[in-house]
C-alpha cells in the first residue's frame, strides 16, 4: 500500500497527488512513468511522473479525471492509501548536451512537460516553454513553468489567459523569429503532438514526443501499447515513452487510443453514479 | 493383483456445452474410489521409466503405491519431496510427453493416469485445514529470486526448505507469474496457485510485489546494497511476438499475453469487472500452442459465436497438450489447420473486419524436425472476424539483461546458463523461459530445482 501524503486540486478536472513510494522516488527520472491500481479490484493505469523527491521518498503524479479509475483515484484523500504503485518504468527523456530547447505542453500534458523543463533549466539549458490550455480555468503549473523557463508563452484557445491561439502558432513565431532550437520536446494530446511535429518537420528541427497509449503491465509483456515508429512496431512502455515525433504514425495511435472509448464512458458514468449514491 | 483395464479411469468434467459458457474448472478430479482404482493399474516397475520422464523426478511408483493403499497423506509426502507445486503440475504438465509417455502400461493400452493421480493427491492435501508446516530454522543466508512464476517459486521453495532467507521479487501486483496472468481459471483455478504461494510463505519465503527488477533495483544493487549472496533469475519469456503482417495494429488485434492478462489477472471474465475487453463475435487465434488454446477457449467463454485456431502446420504438429486440443474441439473451437494469415483487414473505423489467409502444405522436415509448411499457390481466402489474437510465441524480457553488466545472453535474448543454472556472473543463476525461451511450466520448475541445489552448494562453498 502506498500513502497519499498530499492532494491538491489544480483545476476542476486535474488533481495532483504526492505518493510515498521510496523505491520509485530513488530511481525516477523525468520522462518515466508509473503504473498504479487504486484498489484490489482496480485496473492498472499508467501515469507519467510529474515530480519526485528522493529525500522524502515521494513521487508526484498529476492526472485528469477521464474515466472510472481516475474518478476513483480522485475520491482518495490525503492520508489514505492506494493499492499498487510500480515504477519507474520506461526510458528517461534524453537531455544530455542540449543547449536550447522549446518545451511544448498541452493541457494535462504540461504535468509531464514540467519536470523535463525543470531538469533542462537546472542543467543550464535555455528553455522556451510554450503551454496551451482551452481556457484560463484549466491552466495548471503556471508558476512552476515560469521558474523553470527562460521564457514562457501561455496560450489559450479562447484568449481568456495569455495569448489567444494554439501552441503551434506561438512555436511558429518563435522559430520564424530566428530561434535555433537543438530540439523541441512536446507533450500533450495526440492531435496537438501531430501538428507540432508537422510544423517542426517543415523547419527540420528534431522533435521528441511522449506517448501515453493504453497499457497493462508496463514491462513489455502485453504489447497493448504498441505503435508504429518509422515503419517499425515499438512498445511505448519499454522502447519509449519518448519517440522521434517525425517518425511516429499519429493517425494509427489516435485510432488505437479510441479502442475502449465507449466502454470507458460507460464505466466512468457508473462509477460517478456509485459515488453520488454514497453521498446521498 | 493390479487392475488390468487397458483404459485410464475417466476424470469427471463439466459437459462441453455448459463449460464453454463459464470460467469454472473444466475437469473436476477423481473421487477417492476412482483414484485408488486407477492407482491399482500401476505395475510398480523396478526400473521406474516414468521417473526418467519427470523433469523434477518425483518417485512416481512410490506415491501411486500409497494412493492404491488409500494412504493419501503419505502419497503427498512422497510428491512433496520433489515438487513444490503438485496441484499445478497435475493440471498443466504435458504428461503424454513425460511420465505417462514412458509408462509401461502405455505399450498396450493407455498409460497410468499419473497426472490425474498427482492432482488428486495435491487437492486432497490442500482441502485439509491447518496442515502443519515444518518451518526450517533460518540459516541467515539471503537469496533473491526474480520472478514468481514456476521456476522462481520452485527455486524459492527448495531454498526455503534448506533454511535460506528467500525473497521473491515480482513485477506485477500479484505473485504467480504465468500461472496467474496466463493460464485461465478454468484450467488452473487461481485459488490453487494462491494456496501454493501461501504454502511458501508459511515456509518463510517473502514476496515483494510491484518490483520491476532492472528498473527499480538492479541485480548489482540487490547483491551489493541489500546483502543477497545469490540471485536466481526466473523472469520468463514475456515479450510477445507479432507476425509483422499488415493490419496488426488495428483495433481488435491482441497479443495472447494482453488478452489473457485482461481476462485472467485483470478479471475481465467477471461480469462486474472494470477491465475493458472486447466481446467479439468472431475471433481468430493465430498459433497452435497451449497459450493459443487458452486464448481461444477464453474468447468462446466471453461469448464469441465462432472461434478459429489458425495454425500453419497440421494436427500432428500442434504444440499444445493433447488434452487441451481435445477440450477445445469439444467446446466448439474451429481448427483451421495448414492455414497462415497474410493480412488483417480493417473496417471503416479501423476495427478488424477479417483475416486474409493462405493454405499451406507440408514439405520436407526443417531443423525442428517438423515438416516445413509452404504456401499453396492461389489459395488465398478470408475469414470474417472482428478480433484477432496473436499467439505465436514470446521472447525473454530485456529489462534484466540490459541492466546487468557481464550477464551473457544469446542473440535472441535468452540468458546463457550452464547445466546447473549458473550464468556468466558469479552467484547469479537463471532458469525457465528466461533461459530456454517459451517452454512448459514443468521444465521451468525443473530448472528452478536444479538452480536451488547449485545455489546451496555455491553459498556453502564460500
Amino acid at each position: 500500500m502506498y500513502k497519499i501524503v498530499k492532494k491538491k486540486e489544480l483545476n476542476p478536472t486535474v488533481t495532483l497527488m504526492e505518493i510515498e513510494a521510496p523505491f520509485v522516488a530513488k530511481k525516477a527520472e523525468p520522462g518515466q512513468f508509473i503504473i498504479l491500481r487504486v484498489d484490489e479490484e482496480g485496473e492498472r493505469i499508467p501515469l507519467t511522473i510529474a515530480d519526485f523527491d528522493r529525500e522524502k521518498g515521494t513521487v508526484t503524479i498529476i492526472f485528469q479525471i477521464v474515466g472510472a479509475t481516475t474518478e476513483k483515484l480522485n475520491h482518495k484523500n490525503e492520508g489514505e492509501f492506494i493499492q499498487d504503485f510500480v515504477g519507474p518504468l520506461g526510458v528517461a527523456t534524453h537531455t544530455e548536451g542540449l543547449k536550447k530547447v522549446a518545451v511544448v505542453g498541452g493541457g494535462v500534458g504540461c504535468a509531464i512537460a514540467y519536470p523535463i523543463a525543470k531538469k533542462l533549466h537546472d542543467m543550464g539549458c535555455e528553455v522556451h516553454s510554450v503551454v496551451g490550455f482551452r481556457n484560463k480555468d484549466l491552466v495548471i503549473l503556471e508558476e512552476e513553468f515560469k521558474n523553470a523557463s527562460s521564457e514562457l508563452y501561455m496560450m489559450t484557445d479562447d484568449g481568456s489567459h495569455g495569448e489567444k491561439g494554439l501552441v503551434t502558432d506561438a512555436l511558429r513565431k518563435l522559430i520564424e523569429a530566428g530561434n535555433k532550437y537543438d530540439q523541441v520536446i512536446v507533450i500533450g494530446p495526440l492531435i496537438m503532438m501531430k501538428f507540432v511535429c508537422l510544423l517542426t518537420k517543415e523547419f527540420g528541427i528534431k522533435t521528441v514526443v511522449s506517448m501515453n497509449p493504453i497499457m497493462i503491465d508496463g514491462t513489455g509483456m502485453c504489447g497493448g501499447c504498441r505503435l508504429t515508429v518509422g515503419g517499425e512496431t515499438k512498445f511505448a512502455c519499454v522502447d519509449g515513452p519518448d519517440f522521434d515525433g517525425h517518425l511516429v504514425d499519429f493517425d494509427e495511435a489516435i485510432e488505437r487510443s479510441s479502442m475502449y472509448k465507449p466502454f470507458e464512458r460507460h464505466a466512468h458514468e457508473s462509477t460517478c453514479n456509485l459515488f453520488s449514491k454514497e453521498v446521498k | 493383483m493390479p487392475n488390468m483395464s487397458p483404459k485410464k479411469n475417466e476424470m469427471p468434467s463439466q459437459a462441453p456445452d455448459i463449460r464453454n459458457k463459464n470460467f469454472l474448472e473444466v475437469a473436476l478430479g477423481y473421487t477417492e474410489e476412482q483414484a485408488i482404482d486407477e492407482a491399482q493399474r500401476c505395475l510398480n516397475c523396478k526400473h521406474k521409466p516414468c521417473v526418467t520422464g519427470c523433469p523434477v523426478q518425483i518417485d512416481i511408483p512410490a506415491f501411486i503405491k500409497e494412493v492404491a493403499e488409500g494412504n493419501f497423506d503419505a502419497a503427498y509426502d512422497v510428491i512433496a519431496k520433489s515438487s513444490s507445486l503438485p496441484a499445478v503440475c497435475g493440471r498443466v504438465c504435458p504428461q503424454e510427453n513425460q511420465c505417462e509417455g514412458k509408462c509401461v502400461r502405455g505399450l498396450k493400452g493407455e498409460p497410468v493416469a499419473i497426472g490425474r493421480l498427482e492432482r488428486f493427491v495435491a487437492d486432497y492435501h490442500n482441502a485439509k485445514e491447518n496442515v502443519k508446516v515444518n518451518k526450517p530454522e533460518c540459516n541467515g543466508h539471503k537469496v533473491a529470486i526474480i520472478g514468481s512464476g514456476p521456476s522462481g517459486l520452485t527455486c524459492a521453495g527448495d531454498l526455503a526448505k534448506m533454511g535460506y532467507d528467500v525473497t521473491v521479487f515480482e513485477a506485477f501486483h500479484l505473485a504467480g507469474g504465468v500461472l496467474v496472468y496466463g493460464i485461465p481459471e478454468f484450467r488452473l483455478p487461481k485459488a490453487i496457485v494462491q494456496k501454493e504461494i501461501d504454502g511458501l510463505k508459511a515456509l518463510g519465503v517473502k514476496f515483494e510485489t510491484n518490483m520491476v527488477i532492472g528498473k527499480v533495483l538492479s541485480i548489482d544493487e540487490l547483491m551489493k546494497d541489500y546483502g543477497f549472496e545469490s540471485v536466481f533469475i526466473g523472469s520468463g519469456a514475456g515479450l510477445p511476438r507479432f507476425m509483422n503482417i499488415p493490419g496488426e495494429n488495428l483495433k481488435g488485434v491482441y497479443s495472447a499475453n494482453e488478452f489473457l492478462t485482461r481476462v485472467n489477472l485483470m478479471k475481465a471474465y467477471k461480469e462486474d469487472s472494470t477491465t475493458p475487453i472486447q466481446h467479439a463475435k468472431n475471433v481468430a487465434v493465430v498459433g497452435g500452442g497451449n497459450v493459443a488454446m487458452d486464448a481461444a477457449r477464453c474468447a468462446k467463454r466471453l461469448g464469441a459465436e465462432n472461434v478459429y485456431i489458425v495454425y500453419r502446420r497440421g494436427e500432428e504438429e500442434l504444440p499444445a497438450r493433447k488434452e487441451e486440443v481435445e477440450h477445445a474441439k469439444e467446446e466448439g473451437i474451429i481448427f483451421k489447420l495448414l492455414t497462415n494469415p497474410v493480412e488483417i483487414l480493417p473496417d471503416e473505423n479501423k476495427f478488424v473486419s477479417g483475416i486474409k489467409c493462405v493454405e499451406m502444405e507440408l514439405g520436407e522436415p526443417d531443423e525442428s524436425g517438423r515438416r516445413r509448411p509452404q504456401v499453396k499457390a492461389d489459395s488465398e481466402f478470408t475469414i470474417d472476424v472482428d478480433s484477432v489474437i496473436m499467439s505465436i510465441g514470446t521472447s525473454p524480457n530485456p529489462l534484466i539483461r540490459s541492466t546487468t553488466e557481464g550477464l551473457e545472453t544469446q542473440k535472441w535474448g535468452g540468458i546463457i546458463a550452464d547445466e546447473t543454472g549458473l550464468t556468466s556472473r558469479e552467484g547469479v543463476y537463471a532458469g525457465g523461459d528466461a533461459v530456454t525461451g517459451a517452454a512448459t511450466v514443468i521444465l521451468a520448475m525443473g530448472a528452478g530445482k536444479t538452480a536451488a541445489k547449485a545455489i546451496d552448494e555455491y553459498i556453502k562453498s564460500k
